[in-house]
């Protein structure tokens, strides 16, 4: 088991988000996440890397690991990593430097060696044909100036750069036309492994056209309501999330999909 | 303590060196000075360009007036440790006094006169006459107090379309050897026609000295002369300094000046700038770093006085511990001044809840065919930008430190000359090196 989350609830500001949310994920499997706004995705997403600012209590075992007890630096060190929903702009740091740093930082703290400038750069170059991105992108600052579709791309090469045991993709798909919905999933198919676990959180079916997951889970109200195969993507899809909602008021007294 | 007691107070200790080897008319402007410190005093807070900087603190020691050959103990590589050697003419100063032994006037073309003020003085002082002759304390009780007390400084002067390469370096080094010394330099610039140069004046010191350096600079460009100024400014934190950058454009010239602050218990640099002819244009920077108890004021006066002409201010704070940093620019626009392009930002990075920033950019406009525009502003690291590089494995503590970095580079990356720009950064690196606590331990 790679990641084990049990009666997980998350507060801010005294409003409960997630209300006893449980996730079993294997090593090597996809995942999607599915739900209407609201329903808590990203506060999970939020609450999985150590964002400040949330009440948490319940259980997150990573690789055996207490998730919770960790800061964002050893969640990443631990091999977690989020594809942001809103990729952070930072006027005057060099995306490349920044992805150096980056890379050196998990390095150092699993007490690997460094890469210098022109391994790094190697490297860096090998992994952003993944994403079809020019070199351009490279001498800019992060994220400044991206496009929706940039930004995103950016996101997937450095998960592609960081190589981490657990990605979680928040909205991946949000903002993307289809081209570019296109690389930004040729990129995430090619990292999948059989080391490395996927969340894939999206709002729409669509991105699970390209990236087909091993289990669909649909949340509501801070809980997953439903779990099945990649058809309950499309079931979704037809009946919408009224439905499931539903589900949820009953739900509420004999939880289903809970893994317990 | 009234400010008239203490300007009463700081006068008693300073007679103006009657020596008999000043003309009458330096004199004469020496008392007129002294006299006018007295009758008005000191500023104070309600000054409205020193309401955030209280001189308590320096009035309250009693200061002696560095004299020539005050310390004999400065070496060349003291020299080299406080202002890199830019390979050009290099004026050093201790104390405020030119130390020849030091210095070195060689490689300049012939129509570039680059000499200490106090050569000047002695050979043909009455070149410097208008220089001392305006209205004393025109500014503040400071200038005043350097028209009084003032021997020496540098003086460089360009003959019309002289063009200097190598950069001037004005270094203005302090050791006071346990004795609480006032300096007093005076610079004088003078720009003719179509003439230019690079010119960086460095002030530093020794740790631990009290010393209070009170400089003023004048820079005169005529029609199409062009001046690149930097400032750098390191004295040590038991010092003071106050100082005054006075400018003076004609038609089509162009003047630039970036400051970097770093040291200093209170530091002043107050920039003012007459754009007097057509189409000058005057780009003003500055980066100040406040830490500790340090205050670091910034006090700016751009006057359009002439059409067509531009100015530009970006200055840049960042504060840390219970350091102050004020921003206080003032751009006026006479009538007149029609087809102004004039715009000023501030911006304050905060990293300690005890830190404090004012900021007050002033627009005065007489007329209206302009186009001014000024913002400031100030905050704190980004949290979002925070989370985002630790998410990536990055420890706060080096993502803190990137992001400072990335603030102040824009700053550090204006500055042309490479070995400068090498220079700042490590100094500015040093300044964060031990830590950017936004938490007070």
């Amino acid at each position: 088991m790679m990641l084990k989350i049990e009666d997980l609830h998350a507060s801010i500001e005294d409003n409960e988000v997630l209300r006893g949310l449980n996730l079993e994920l294997n090593a090597g499997e996809v995942h999607a996440i599915m739900g209407p706004n609201g329903s808590g995705k990203s506060t999970l997403a939020n609450v999985l890397i150590g964002r400040e600012g949330y009440d948490v209590s319940g259980s997150v075992r990573f690789q055996g690991q207490d998730l919770l007890a960790l800061s964002p630096e050893d969640r990443a060190a631990a091999g977690v990593f989020l594809a942001f929903q809103h990729p952070v702009e930072i006027p005057g740091v060099g995306n490349l430097y920044f992805m150096r740093t980056a890379l050196n930082s998990l390095r150092r703290q699993r007490g690997q060696d460094e890469l210098d400038p022109v391994d790094f750069l190697a490297l860096a170059q090998e992994r952003m044909e993944l994403v079809e991105m020019d070199q351009s992108f490279m001498s800019r600052s992060v994220n400044e100036g991206f496009s929706g579709g940039e930004k995103k791309r950016n996101e997937i090469l450095q998960m592609a750069i960081l190589e981490p045991k657990l990605a979680i993709l928040d909205e991946t798909d949000s903002g993307l036309d289809i081209d570019a919905l296109r690389v930004v999933a040729n990129g995430v198919n090619a990292l999948r492994s059989e080391g490395r676990g996927m969340l894939v959180i999206t709002h729409h079916q669509r991105l699970l056209d390209y990236i087909v997951p091993d289990r669909v889970h649909v949340m509501a109200a801070g809980q997953i309501v439903r779990s099945g195969d990649k058809d309950l993507a499309l079931e979704l899809e037809k009946h919408g999330y009224a439905g499931m909602t539903q589900q949820h008021s009953q739900a509420s007294r004999v939880p289903v999909g809970a893994t317990r | 303590m009234t400010t008239a007691t203490a300007a009463g107070g700081v006068l008693s200790r300073f007679d103006p060196q009657l020596n008999g080897r000043d003309p009458l008319w330096r004199a004469e402007a020496r008392l007129a000075a002294l006299e006018w410190v007295g009758k008005h005093g000191f500023p104070t807070r309600k000054d409205e360009d020193w309401k955030y900087t209280g001189l308590e603190s320096i009035l309250a020691v009693s200061f002696e007036a560095a004299t020539v050959g005050s310390s004999r103990w400065v070496t060349a590589d003291m020299i080299e440790a406080a202002a890199v050697d830019l390979g050009g003419a290099r004026l050093v100063f201790v104390n405020g006094h030119f130390a020849s032994e030091l210095s070195r006037l060689t490689g300049l073309p012939a129509g570039a006169e680059v000499t200490s003020l106090a050569a000047v003085l002695a050979a043909g002082p009455e070149r410097l006459e208008r220089f001392f002759s305006h209205a004393p304390g025109q500014h503040h009780a400071f200038a005043a107090f350097n028209d009084a007390l003032t021997e020496d400084g540098a003086f460089v002067h360009l003959t019309p379309n002289t063009c200097v390469n190598e950069p001037i370096q004005l270094v203005f080094f302090s050791d006071t050897g346990g004795f609480r010394l006032m300096s007093s330099p005076r610079s004088v610039i003078l720009a003719e026609p179509g003439s230019s140069a690079t010119i960086i004046e460095t002030y530093a010191g020794i740790d631990g000295d009290v010393y209070c350096t009170n400089a003023v600079t004048e820079v005169v460009l005529a029609e199409d002369a062009q001046i690149e100024h930097y400032k750098v400014q390191d004295e040590p934190v038991t010092a003071f300094h106050l100082a005054l950058l006075d400018v003076r454009q004609g038609r089509g010239s162009g003047f630039s000046s970036r400051s970097v602050m770093l040291g200093s218990s209170i530091a002043r640099h107050e920039v003012r700038v007459l754009l007097e002819d057509v189409g000058a244009e005057v780009s003003l920077d500055g980066v100040y770093l406040p830490q500790g108890d340090q205050l670091h004021d910034n006090t700016i006066f751009v006057d359009h006085a002439a059409a067509n002409c531009t100015s530009h201010q970006l200055y840049k704070g960042v504060l840390d511990g219970r350091g102050h940093g004020v921003f206080n620019g003032h751009i006026m626009v006479r009538p007149g001044a029609d087809g102004t392009d004039a715009n000023q930002k501030n911006k304050n990075l905060i990293l300690s809840d005890r830190a404090e920033a004012d900021t007050r950019p002033r627009l005065e406009i007489y007329t209206d065919d302009v186009k001014c525009t000024h913002g400031a502003a100030v905050g704190q690291l980004e949290e979002d930008a925070l989370l985002y590089m630790r998410a990536r494995g990055i420890p706060l503590k080096a993502a803190r430190g990137l992001l400072i970095n990335a603030f102040v580079h824009e700053m550090v990356d204006r500055i042309a000359l490479l070995p400068l720009r090498v220079q700042v950064e490590a100094l500015v690196a040093g300044r964060f090196r031990n830590g950017y606590r936004s938490v007070e331990p």
